[in-house]
């Protein structure tokens, strides 16, 4: 991150549940559903607050479980309101078919997703799980490392779902326990600025509304070619968000003197033979282990993801390309595939990364603390790859015994 | 950056202790980051919290193994093996206890502080939450802060008469802490 001489700011020791619930404020939303579920509880607790004592001028509506709080937010969107919602784990999975539908109506809700395991084990445990098995709904993901990414990245949502040329659902990530609960110093911008921010998207055409008594449906019915016709609007929606958030990122960095580099922030990338490819809290630890290592001489980087949907390859084979080794950290699974989804994912561009040898690690499951052992571990074993060494091409990094139970 | 880590109950404010402390820590342009680490939230279930304090910015995301501080603020635990694991030579322990008698050892324990911290907040907000007094005792202890930034940072989590009362508990905390020197 690039912090330029501060502006007009206020910096609070918040969580980054907190950060999430302030941002949304700040976005000034005029509809709000809200269910509790842990680790995101905190956020609507503190929407609740800010709305009962007149802080919050929205419509905020107690839903009786996830599947409504996301229809909720879905009609109010598509009425041409600005909504928030806010969930995690089971209650992601509760509202599935609602995720769907409200991607398939290109409503341009912001959702904060706290993450956390999925039911299959049940776990009150944090994890990207939850994530990944909603990585094809047709939203667009974002994942924050710390708690005033959380509060910047729930800004920059609302600007590039309800961009006229974008109309995308977008998803807010960040892990839950270490970074919901996560105490840590926030710069929380002035309401001025936030809304000079988001008023580009007033001089913008008005999107299509449902109006009472209107002649229109949304989201009702494609078949055949109309079906083809609104898939591929939004497959191209999705491609144009990557330059649009890059341009977002610069216009945030402009108002509130922050930027991270747009889709991917690159750390210490520029000489190094070994690059970790992470997301989420875990790069924070990434980045003190590389400053450990460098000062030992060793050359290694970080490419952190900001955006996971639509998954930003040409970004990442720019970053990535003519590096020696590359591992790539996974807080989930990919069943019925050996490494990590996202290593999976960044496997399909192999042939582009100029000879880069890629290898996948498992951790960070189910709570599993990403330690700063583990992440020397990571590079290690990187750095290895990088030398011309045999190393294993899946490796759970907490979990030894996947090694000697075979199968991978 | 000294790493801290607290030991509890549910209910007894482990959580808020290490909150306060990271706020406080921010007013004096330093750097705090504190987190807990439970399931589900129940009240009398033990509680670990972290907190990494530091000049620079903390970027670390990660439990702490290898403690330089210990706070125990449930005297049951102050003997407990996972109280002690990990902590570094020259350790220091701050425990609310209503014992004053030096009861705990481990080699790398140097310096202990013992505050009667449920008897000091019974006293002054009639409930035996010691989160805020053992604030007070923390800051004396380490060395690391003065009282005033903490005593600041309670106006974000009270106000009116309980912040008042709070910020007594603080202030009594640090005064009354028993030092010694192992």
């Amino acid at each position: 991150m690039i912090t330029k001489a501060q502006k007009k700011s206020q910096i609070k020791v918040i969580t980054g549940n907190a950060a999430a619930a302030i941002a949304a404020k700040l976005a000034r939303p005029d509809v709000v559903a809200a269910y509790p579920i842990t680790p995101q509880t905190e956020i609507i607790e503190q929407i609740s607050q800010f709305h009962a004592n007149g802080e919050m001028d929205c419509e905020l509506i107690t839903v009786e479980g996830e599947n409504s709080a996301m229809n909720a937010v879905m009609a109010a969107s598509l009425a041409g309101g600005r909504v928030f919602t806010a969930t995690s784990s089971w209650g992601l999975v509760f509202m599935y078919d609602a995720i769907l539908a409200a991607a398939g109506a290109r409503a341009p809700i912001v959702m904060v997703n706290v993450n956390r395991e999925t039911p299959g084990i049940i776990a009150v445990s944090s994890g990207q799980q939850d994530m990944i098995s909603t990585r094809d709904a047709g939203w667009i993901f974002l994942i924050a490392e710390d708690c005033q990414e959380v509060l910047d990245l729930v800004l920059q949502a609302y600007r590039l779902a309800e961009d006229y040329d974008i109309q995308v659902p977008v998803m807010v990530h960040y892990d839950g326990f270490y970074l919901s609960y996560l105490s840590e110093g926030v710069d929380v911008p002035f309401q001025e600025d936030v809304d000079q921010f988001l008023s580009v998207l007033k001089t913008q055409p008005e999107r299509t509304k449902l109006v009472p008594g209107g002649k229109l449906g949304c989201g009702s019915h494609g078949i055949l070619l109309g079906y083809l016709e609104l898939r591929h609007k939004h497959v191209s929606a999705m491609e144009r968000a990557k330059a649009k958030f890059e341009q977002i990122d610069k216009e945030y960095e402009e108002i509130f003197g922050r930027s991270y580099g747009g889709l991917v922030e690159e750390y210490r990338m520029d000489d190094a033979d070994a690059v970790l490819v992470g997301s989420g809290s875990m790069c924070g630890t990434i980045k003190a282990v590389i400053d450990e290592k460098r000062a030992a001489g060793v050359k290694v980087g970080l490419l952190k993801l900001r955006m996971y949907r639509p998954f930003p390859s040409e970004a990442m084979i720019k970053a990535l390309k003519g590096k020696k080794a590359i591992g790539v950290v996974d807080r989930s699974l990919c069943f019925g595939f050996k490494g990590g989804p996202i290593y999976t994912e960044l496997k399909a561009f192999e042939t582009k990364l100029g000879g880069s040898k890629m290898i996948s690690f498992i951790d960070g499951i189910a709570n599993t603390d990403i330690t700063k052992i583990n992440v020397a571990t990571m590079i290690d074993t990187t750095c290895d790859l990088a030398a011309g060494k045999d190393v294993r091409e899946v490796t759970w990094v907490s979990y030894p015994e996947a090694q000697e139970e075979g199968g991978l | 950056m000294s790493e801290v880590r607290f030991h509890g109950r549910g209910g007894q404010g482990v959580v808020t202790t290490s909150k306060i402390l990271a706020n406080a820590f921010a007013r004096t342009g330093q750097f705090g980051a504190s987190f807990p680490m439970f399931g589900f939230e129940r009240r009398g279930a033990p509680v670990t919290a972290f907190g990494r304090f530091s000049d620079k910015p903390v970027r670390e995301k990660t439990q702490i193994y290898n403690p330089d501080i210990i706070v125990v603020l449930d005297p049951s635990q102050r003997n407990s093996a996972a109280v002690f694991l990990g902590l570094l030579p020259g350790g220091m322990m701050l425990l609310n206890d209503s014992d004053n008698t030096i009861n705990v050892s481990h080699d790398n324990l140097r310096k202990l502080g013992i505050i009667n911290a449920n008897k000091i907040a019974q006293e002054e907000i009639g409930l035996s939450i010691p989160n805020t007094v053992v604030v007070g005792a923390f800051a004396r202890m380490s060395g690391l802060l003065d009282i005033e930034p903490c005593c600041e940072a309670l106006q974000d989590y009270f106000s009116g008469k309980k912040l008042a009362a709070n910020i007594v508990c603080a202030r009594r905390g640090f005064e009354e802490v028993e030092l010694f020197d192992l």
